[in-house]
This record gives structure tokens, sequence and C-alpha cells, in this order.
């Protein structure tokens, strides 16, 4: 009876011995991803998601929509309070601060992936790209996701009809003036619109003019930064606007991108928006349209230099299991993979994040077909990125997007000057920034 | 005397109540202690890092001058709206109660818009009013010379959200008149109308007095629905601008605790609002009631 039992326990450390010693297989695991794509954007998500589980047995990673960026941050961020955050979650590019400076809250990419040991070369993106989401370092903090940029799109039966060449997008911005007025003489009710007063004419116009939007590289150097945009070129590029809606040459169609009916109902000539509203264009304009880059002023030393993005990107919380961090960098090294990047850069329009997944695309002769979005591409990689044309990374940005927008309206109604304007941006901007900078020292 | 019913067991009301007051604990009186409490603290948006301020976030809003101007647009736009909503609201209600073919079928349709969300209703009068494809603008346009703009004139903005608010509310008000009138003793009216008194003095001496209660709830409930209730519109119409013309105070609160992330500025504007519909619940309860004539 006892030799049995001895027996037994030798055989159950043996087993046990043996069990620790083979290759443990992967545990499996099942992680959330909370987005806010709708539509065809939403159905790329989830197709991807599928093909990524179809693609291994071990992790499952189910794609969940939460509403609007804004509604999506604020799910993400009340579930990390309640202690019941997701494995991934999309964040807009103006969150983008606020995710940096949560630390604790958030597991920065690059430290994930040396964690999970999974094959990781930061030098494979877009530069431009990267740089918005990474660190002063280099160090990638969020996997960019849906990231687009801004372009001029222009109405070529306009420009047909106005004497212009429709093939030849005017380059800057005196040339765009010209055609602009010309376009209103022949008939249009103004000559050019513009989205995003804030992020088209003001974040992208100085990055494009390689002159800074903030000190601190923009922000990227740390919380002190202060708000520069009161400087001559903006003034003088806002007066320039100022002076064309009073002569109706450019017609104003409200925040965000509400302007987009102003160009598709044919009301203007000339609009600047989003590439991710390409698809949109093409559905919408009953008339033959051209895409081009932003122009320039040709009088600034460096410009153009590079356009910056738009968009969101993922980012991984803290606080999970190392199975839910081993499916999360699976799931982020797939999802950077050319042929899965080179789907969603087909399917939705917004650009794809590595120079494989463009070359790619490119081999496949698409870009024949879709001029446009090789436009947007070759703007970001126009120069290497400079410290004035890496992105935008202030606190509160939100509120200086909005205070922008208020004081682009009050100046175009005449409350106030443009340059007092610029100034009551810059004052009281740099207040958010030093609310934001008191909170997260 | 009416017969007064009794509870044979004392505990028994208690139970009964019960499951109410658990919802409002729940979805009132907790909701409204963390404001409270949130008010007296600045956050980061995950709660990572937390200082308590004391009245900093109170002072800093009263402080602030466009915080008043908020208070002013909000006031007016409040006032506007229960003014204009209620006495269009009487009008029909008047009109719909008289003896006229297909007085029922008038009645449904007016009471028809109260069904439509109040997001929905913004964006009915945001197409009709948009300056390029908008019937009324094109309207204005024609038949007044107006160039409608609400994108950058800041009247046209305030009007507008002024006219969805109140046409959605007219309904509601509409109800209630339409029942007020109905109960005004028909035998009072006919008295008036034996001693000479004309249509319109019948209605001012006789009727309106008589409607004076559901004049004064409303007024309230107008109030609240003009300050609290009308978001949705603000958000979808103007987004707070032109400038920040129609940033009202709830829009206000949304803003800056939804997408701004200030939770401790938006907890103590909340607190603000919370004192001022207590305000208006308290005066419609003790002071407005008892003064009104029965």
């Amino acid at each position: 009876m006892k030799t049995r039992n001895v027996w037994v326990l030798a055989l159950a450390a043996l087993a046990m011995v043996a069990m620790s010693c083979a290759p443990k297989p992967p545990e499996p695991a099942s992680i959330e991803f909370w987005h806010a794509m709708t539509g065809k954007n939403g159905e790329a998500v989830q197709k991807i998601c599928d093909d990524f589980n179809a693609s291994q047995d071990v992790y499952t990673v189910t794609p969940v929509y939460k509403g609007s960026y804004v509604d999506t941050m604020n799910a993400g961020i009340a579930a990390f309070r309640a202690g019941q955050a997701p494995a991934i979650i999309q964040v807009y590019e103006v969150g983008t601060a606020t995710m940096m400076a949560a630390k604790g809250a958030v597991k920065p990419v690059h430290v994930l992936m040396k964690e999970m040991k999974e094959k990781f070369d930061p030098k494979a993106y877009i530069p431009t790209i990267t740089g918005y989401y990474s660190t002063s370092k280099g160090e990638m903090i969020s996997i960019p996701f849906n990231s687009s940029t801004a372009v001029m799109y222009y109405n070529k039966e306009a420009f047909a009809k106005a004497g212009l060449d429709p093939e030849k997008a005017p380059a800057t911005w005196p040339e765009l003036f010209e055609a602009a007025r010309k376009i209103k003489a022949a008939g249009y009710e103004a000559g050019f619109t513009t989205n995003w007063i804030s992020w088209i004419q003001l974040e992208n116009f100085s990055a494009w003019h390689d002159v800074p939007f903030g000190t601190l590289s923009n922000g990227f150097d740390g919380l002190g930064a202060e708000l520069k945009i009161n400087a001559d070129l903006q003034v003088q590029h806002l007066t320039n606007l100022y002076n064309l809606s009073k002569e109706g040459v450019f017609k104003y169609g409200g925040r965000e991108n509400k302007a987009n009916p102003l160009f598709t109902g044919g009301v203007v000539g000339i609009h600047f928006e989003s590439i991710g509203g390409y698809g949109n264009m093409k559905a919408n304009c009953k008339f033959p349209f051209g895409v081009a880059r932003l122009p320039y002023y040709p009088d600034v030393a460096n410009a153009p230099q590079n356009s910056i993005i738009g968009g969101a990107s993922l980012w991984a919380f803290e606080g999970k299991t190392e199975p839910e961090y081993k499916a999360t960098a699976k799931f982020f090294t797939y999802l950077s993979s050319p042929e899965v990047q080179a789907f969603w850069h087909k399917t939705t329009g917004y650009l794809p994040i590595t120079i494989a997944a463009y070359e790619l695309t490119k081999g496949e002769g698409y870009y024949t077909e879709n001029p446009g979005l090789e436009v947007a591409i070759q703007q970001l990689l126009n120069k290497p990125p400079t410290a004035n044309s890496m992105g935008i990374r202030f606190g509160y940005m939100p509120q200086i997007r909005e205070l922008e927008d208020q004081t682009w309206e009050d100046i175009l109604a005449d409350k106030i000057g443009v340059k007092a304007g610029l100034d009551k941006i810059v004052t009281e901007g740099n207040i958010k920034l030093r609310d934001f900078e008191r909170l997260n020292k | 005397m009416a017969k007064q019913y009794e509870f044979s067991s004392k505990g028994l009301p208690y139970l009964l109540v019960l499951p109410q007051m658990a919802i409002v604990l729940v979805f009132f009186f907790w909701p409204s202690a963390q404001a409270l409490w949130q008010s007296f603290f600045v956050q980061d948006a995950f709660g990572l890092r937390t200082q308590f301020v004391w009245f900093d976030n109170y002072l800093k809003l009263f402080r602030d001058p466009e915080y008043w101007d908020s208070f002013g647009v909000s006031a007016a736009f409040a006032v506007t709206v229960a003014l204009s909503s209620m006495g269009i609201a009487l009008f029909l209600a008047a009109q719909a109660n008289k003896k006229i073919r297909g007085a029922s079928f008038y009645k449904t349709m007016l009471t028809w818009p109260y069904a439509v969300a109040t997001m929905v209703a913004g964006v009915l009068w945001l197409f009709m009013f948009n300056p390029n494809v908008g019937v009324v603008a094109w309207f204005l346009k024609d038949a007044f010379g107006v160039e409608w703009n609400h994108l950058l004139d800041s009247t046209h903005a305030f009007l507008l959200i002024a006219v969805a608010a109140s046409w959605k509310q007219i309904a509601y008000n509409f109800v209630f008149f339409l029942a007020g009138l109905q109960s005004v003793p028909a035998t009072l009216v006919e008295a008036a109308a034996i001693d000479g008194a004309g249509s319109f003095t019948r209605f001012w001496r006789i009727i309106f007095p008589m409607l004076s209660p559901t004049t004064f709830y409303l007024l309230v409930m107008n109030l609240v629905y003009g300050f609290f209730e009308t978001f949705p519109i603000v958000h979808q119409v103007t987004g707070g601008g032109p400038g920040k013309a129609t940033s009202i105070l709830i829009y206000k609160v949304w803003r800056d605790g939804v997408v701004n992330l200030e939770l401790g500025s938006s907890a103590a504007q909340s607190v603000v609002l919370m004192i001022l519909v207590i305000g208006l619940t308290v005066l419609q309860f003790r002071f407005i009631e008892r003064k009104v004539t029965y």
C-alpha cells in the first residue's frame, strides 16, 4: 500500500517536470477593440478583425463600435476608471496629448512590443504618420490607424468655365486667389471655401510653411509649450482669407467638415478637405474634380515642407494580463502588414501607415485610377519632417480648436480684427496649456 | 369630506414607495452628490491625479465674463422660447377649442410635433434655413431680401434655435392649454356673454384667469425646458456658434465635461444649474401656487 503511494507520487512529479520542460502553448485570450468607425469604414474594421481571428486560433479580437470619437474616448475613460478598460481603443488625434499624459493608464506601444518580444521596426512606418504618435525620441506610443491629411479639391468644370487649365491646379496661394476670382467671375457664387479652419488653415498651414504652431516643437518636447500662431505669416494668411470673404471670393461654410455641401453643390469651385473625404467627394460630386497639394506662399523660405496628419490611433491600456497583451501585440503586427494596410487604404481612403503598403498599392497600379490618394501621401513624404512639421501635441487641444473656430467666426463677423483675434487665441490658449501643464506635472 | 384611506400596516407605505425612492436615489441623488463632490477638485481625464481646490472651480467661473455671457444668452433663450411657445400654443388651443369642423383632426396634428425627438426637430429646421438649399432661406431672400446666414450672424443663429425649440414645445403647451380650456365651466362664459361681454373680454376676464394655474405650471416647465432640454438643438444646429453666441449653459456643461474633459469645471457648472432648477421648483411650489387665482 505504502510503496504504491510512493510510486504514484514519483510519477506525478515526473509528469510535472516533463510538462514544464515542453514548450508551453500560448495561452488563448480574447480582447476587445473599441472604435468609432461607421459605415464602410466600420465594415473594414470588422473584416480586419475577422481575418485576424481566422489567421490563427489562439487570440480573438472583437471590434466594438462605441459611437463618435468623443463618445469612444469617454467610454474608454469611464471603463478605465471602473477597472474595465478594453485592450485596444481608438482615440482621435486631438486626444493624443491627454492619452500620453495619462501615465499609468496607457501602455506605450514600443514598451508593449518589447515586453511581448514581438518583432517591431519603427522605421518601416511613414515618419510623418508615426511621428505624430511618438515621443520626441522617436518611441512609438500608439499605433496610427486611420490617418489622413488635408488636400485641395477643385472642380474641373468650374476651371474650364473660368478659362483655367482643368489639369493644372494653382500651386501657390496668390495663384489660387486669382483662380478663385476668375471662378466667381464665371458665375459661381464664390471662388473657394475650406473645412476645418483650425486643422487645415492653421495647423497644416504652419507645418506646410515650416513655421511653428507653438514652441517646444509644437509641444512634442514638453508640456511647457506656448502657441505661436499670431506670427506674421498666419496673420497675413487669415487677413487674405478675411479680405477675400469681404470680396465674396471666399465663402465660410461652417465648422469641422460642414463646408462640404458648398463644394459638392457647385457653389464654389475650390475646397480644402481631408483626403479621408475622398470617397464622399466621389459619391457626391456630379462634376469631374481633381485633388491637388495644398498651396503655399512662394516668399516663405522652406515652403512647401510637409503636411501633417489627422485621424486616430490605437492605444493599449495598462493593467491587462500577459495573454491579453500578447494578443494586442500580435494584432498590431497583423494590422501593420502591407496586405492589411493596402486593403484598409483602398477600402477607406485613409493613408497606409507603412512604406511597404504604399509601394504594394502603387505596384498594383491603384493610383493611376485614384491619383488623389497619391497626392496626399506625397504631400506627407515631401520632405523629412522638421520640428515644425511633425505634428501638433497640446493638451486641451479640443478647447484650442474650439477657440480658433469661435474667433474665426468673430473675425468674419467683424467683431474682432485678424491680428487681435489671433492674439486672443494665443493668450487664452496659453492659459489652457498652463492649466493642463499644472494638472499633469 | 373625502374618505381617508389608511394602511393597516405601518411598513406597507414605505415598502410601496421604495422602488421609486431607489430609482431617485440611484439616478438623481447619487450623481448629484458626485457632481457636488467633483466640483471641488481638478482632475485629469483618467482620474490619476486629483487636486482639491476648494471653491476654485466656482471662482474661475464667476470671474469669467464669458460665463456670464453664456448665462445671459441662456436666460434670453429660455424666456424667448417660453413666451413664444406658450403664446402660440394658447392661441392655437383657443382656436381648436371652438366648435369647428375637423377640430379633432387639428388637435391631433397640433400635438404631433411633441413626438418628434428634439434632435430631429433641430435637423428639420436646420434644413429649412440652410442658406443654400433651405426653403425658408430662399423665401427670405426672395421676399424680403434677407441674406440668411446663421453661420456668421449671431442674431440669425439665436432666432433659428429659438424657433426650433419653440416649435417643438408648442405641442406640449397646446395639450395643457386645451385641457385647461375644456375645464373652464361653460356656464361662466355663457353668463358673461349674457351680461354683454364680447369674445375678447370673455377671454381675458374669464378664461385667462381661470387658466392661470396651467399657465404658471407651463411657465416653469418651459423655462426648465429652455434651460436644460434644448441641448440637442444647440448641439445639432449651431454648435454654440457663431463665436459663442448660442453657447447656452447646458451646452457648455456638456462641451467642457465630455469633449474638453475639464471635469472639475463641468461639475461646478452643473451644480450651478442644479441650484437654478431647484430655485425654479421652489418658486413654483411655494410662491406661485399660492398666488394663483383658482
